[in-house]
């Protein structure tokens, strides 16, 4: 608990990393909170009020349907962050369970796993998560679906590496001699030694998880209208781009400051949490 | 290193082999009927079961997955992607056409990358942590964090629409390169700019340059000459990776501009769920990634004299 405490106040020393934190604590209680700042009902259309500029009734103006933008903007968040979230648990989950087996169990179930990166790896992840949801059709689920099928190997590749330095350490080889279980040894010794790459990684993997979201329903392949996602957002305001620009504006920037906030964060762990990292900070 | 480049090749072969099955399963378990998808594109909703049915035969779609699968390998591996379902054109064809425009965008990108990037990240590392390296660091997070589709339509909204410089989208001349050039280029300057840095850093702090500096060296020839050579190192090998991404189409850019590219061609063909050309750009897309990669490998031994592959 102490160490926690240390590792927290680091990181509130840690100017970036703390202004990423309180961004990220700010839109997740946007998020929860939306019904109660959204001036409208992100789903009411008005037809006789489309497109109008910022006004007192429509903070961020009106889009083509006459919704107002900044409640869609607003409830906006909720989609992305939940998206974020979820992507980053199974991929981290299942990324780290992988490469710690795969790690500590060699031989043909290494041979195995480390096959299936390297074809997730073949591809730039953006083609294989387009082609899912493309072809699995739109929809919450299979946005998370593609994502997650393209975002697993990086945790693997990781957790595998460390479990390998890790499994050959005298520590690991003296509890084994005492004829604990490799299930114990896993997980009272080898995974504690992995948590903060992880943390780390999955910071980092959030921020990448919302533009890529993003991306597939700017496409029109992932969220679909009328729920207010901000790439579905973006594409629905091209045709207006030159008469109403602020329908592309506001939803780009909050898809920007959210997944800037994270990349803050992940940054700002990665200084903190990352010995090797603190170790070269203090040579210099 | 003959023989571990063809220990990769025979890998390149398996993963991409890989590939295909992976997207070929995923064709399967998309909803709908893939025959009656066909006839719909080709003959419109007035459909008789009959049709559907000629589709499904013509198309080879009665016959279990495996024999289709086996099937279509047996005519890639004589060079025949198939023709496209819809539109019938060869897809091999169609692939190559497109694959020069992809081809000029990427090059563009990556030099204007480069042409930021590099300058960006040596004096960044050079001058740590004063204004100059966290308004850079700042500008590449930034950068990082900025979807670059809606760059792109800040650039066509400002250029083009507001100022009327340029075209908002299409192929032909220089004019036409530059906004989608700008909206790849900076984003992968952001992180090629990090990466430039940190790898800087890195070298900068071995004994080497402190034996240099000890030695009395200047510090323009420490920097030219012992630095910069190992810094580039990894810069390399990930500039070669972001390579092989942009030959394989840039999706987003490449359809937000009209940029009749492999990326928008990918595109398209799942808007019409057109299988066959589905399937052949991934393909492409594939073997062009894993070629790159090997070939970023192989540079990367050939410049690194401390890597002995064959020991491996």
């Amino acid at each position: 608990m102490n160490e926690t405490w240390i590792a927290l106040k680091e990181l509130g020393e840690n100017r970036m990393a703390a202004i990423g934190a309180i961004i990220i604590i700010f839109l997740v209680f946007v998020a929860f909170f939306a019904p109660f700042f959204a001036p409208h009902d992100p789903l009411e259309q008005n037809l006789e009020k489309r497109l109008l500029a910022s006004n007192g009734e429509y903070p961020f103006g009106t889009d083509e349907l006459g919704r107002c933008i900044f409640s869609r903007v607003l409830y906006g968040t909720r989609i992305s962050l939940e998206i974020g979230v979820i992507v980053v648990g199974i991929t981290a989950l299942v990324g780290t369970i992988l490469g710690g087996v795969s790690g500590y169990c060699g031989g043909i179930v290494d041979e195995i796993i480390m096959r299936a990166v390297d074809v997730v790896l073949a591809f730039p992840s953006i083609i294989l998560a387009l082609v899912i949801a493309g072809l699995l059709g739109p929809g919450l689920f299979n946005v998370i679906l593609a994502l997650a099928v393209t975002h697993w190997p990086a945790y693997t590749r990781l957790v595998r590496a460390m479990t390998l330095s890790v499994k050959e350490k005298e520590f690991v080889e003296a509890v084994r001699a005492l004829r604990a279980s490799s299930f114990y040894i896993m997980r009272r010794h080898i995974l504690p030694n992995c948590i903060n790459p992880v943390i780390v990684l999955a910071t980092l993997g959030i921020a990448h998880t919302i533009i890529f979201a993003a991306a597939l329903s700017f496409l029109g392949l992932g969220i679909q209208p009328p729920t207010p996602e901000w790439g579905a957002m973006l594409k629905a305001g091209i045709p207006y781009l030159r008469s109403a620009p602020f329908l592309t504006f506001f939803p780009g920037i909050m898809i920007m400051i959210t997944v800037l906030a994270f990349n803050f964060l992940g940054d700002g762990l990665r200084d903190t949490l990352d010995p090797r990292a603190k170790e070269m900070l203090m040579t210099k | 290193m003959l023989k571990y480049i063809l220990k990769r090749l025979l890998l390149v072969f398996v993963v991409v082999l890989g590939v295909t099955v992976v997207t070929f399963s995923v064709m399967q378990s998309a909803p709908g009927d893939p025959a009656e998808m066909i006839a719909v594109a080709r003959y419109g909703e007035d459909l008789t079961q009959e049709e559907i049915e000629w589709v499904r035969i013509t198309e080879g779609l009665d016959a279990p997955v495996y024999i289709q699968y086996l099937g279509w390998l047996e005519h890639v591996l004589r060079l025949d992607l198939g023709k496209s379902q819809i539109t019938y054109e060869d897809v091999l064809g169609e692939i190559l056409t497109r694959f020069p425009a992809t081809l000029v965008l990427a090059i563009s990108s990556l030099i204007l990358s480069l042409l930021i990037a590099l300058p960006t990240g040596i004096i960044s590392a050079i001058r740590k942590n004063t204004i100059v390296d966290n308004a850079c660091m700042t500008g590449a997070l930034l950068g990082v964090s900025m979807p670059n589709f809606w760059l792109g339509l800040l650039l066509i909204w400002l250029f083009a629409l507001s100022l009327g410089l340029l075209p908002s989208f299409g192929y032909g001349g220089i004019k036409h390169l530059i906004l989608p050039t700008i909206t790849l280029g900076t984003s992968m300057a952001a992180i090629t700019t990090r990466l430039t840095r940190s790898s800087m850093l890195d070298v900068l702090n071995q004994d080497y340059i402190v034996t240099a500096k000890a030695k009395g060296l200047d510090e323009r020839t420490i920097l030219l000459k012992h630095a910069l050579k190992n810094a580039m190192l990894p810069v390399i090998t990930f500039v070669g990776l972001q390579l092989g991404f942009l030959l394989g189409g840039a999706v987003i850019v490449e359809t937000i501009f009209a940029w009749p590219g492999i990326g928008r061609l990918l595109v398209d063909s799942i808007y019409a769920r057109d299988f066959a050309l589905i399937q052949g750009c991934v393909l492409f897309i594939a073997v062009i990634f894993a070629l790159a990669n090997l070939a970023v490998d192989i540079l990367y031994a050939y410049l690194d004299p401390r890597i002995r592959y064959e020991k491996k």
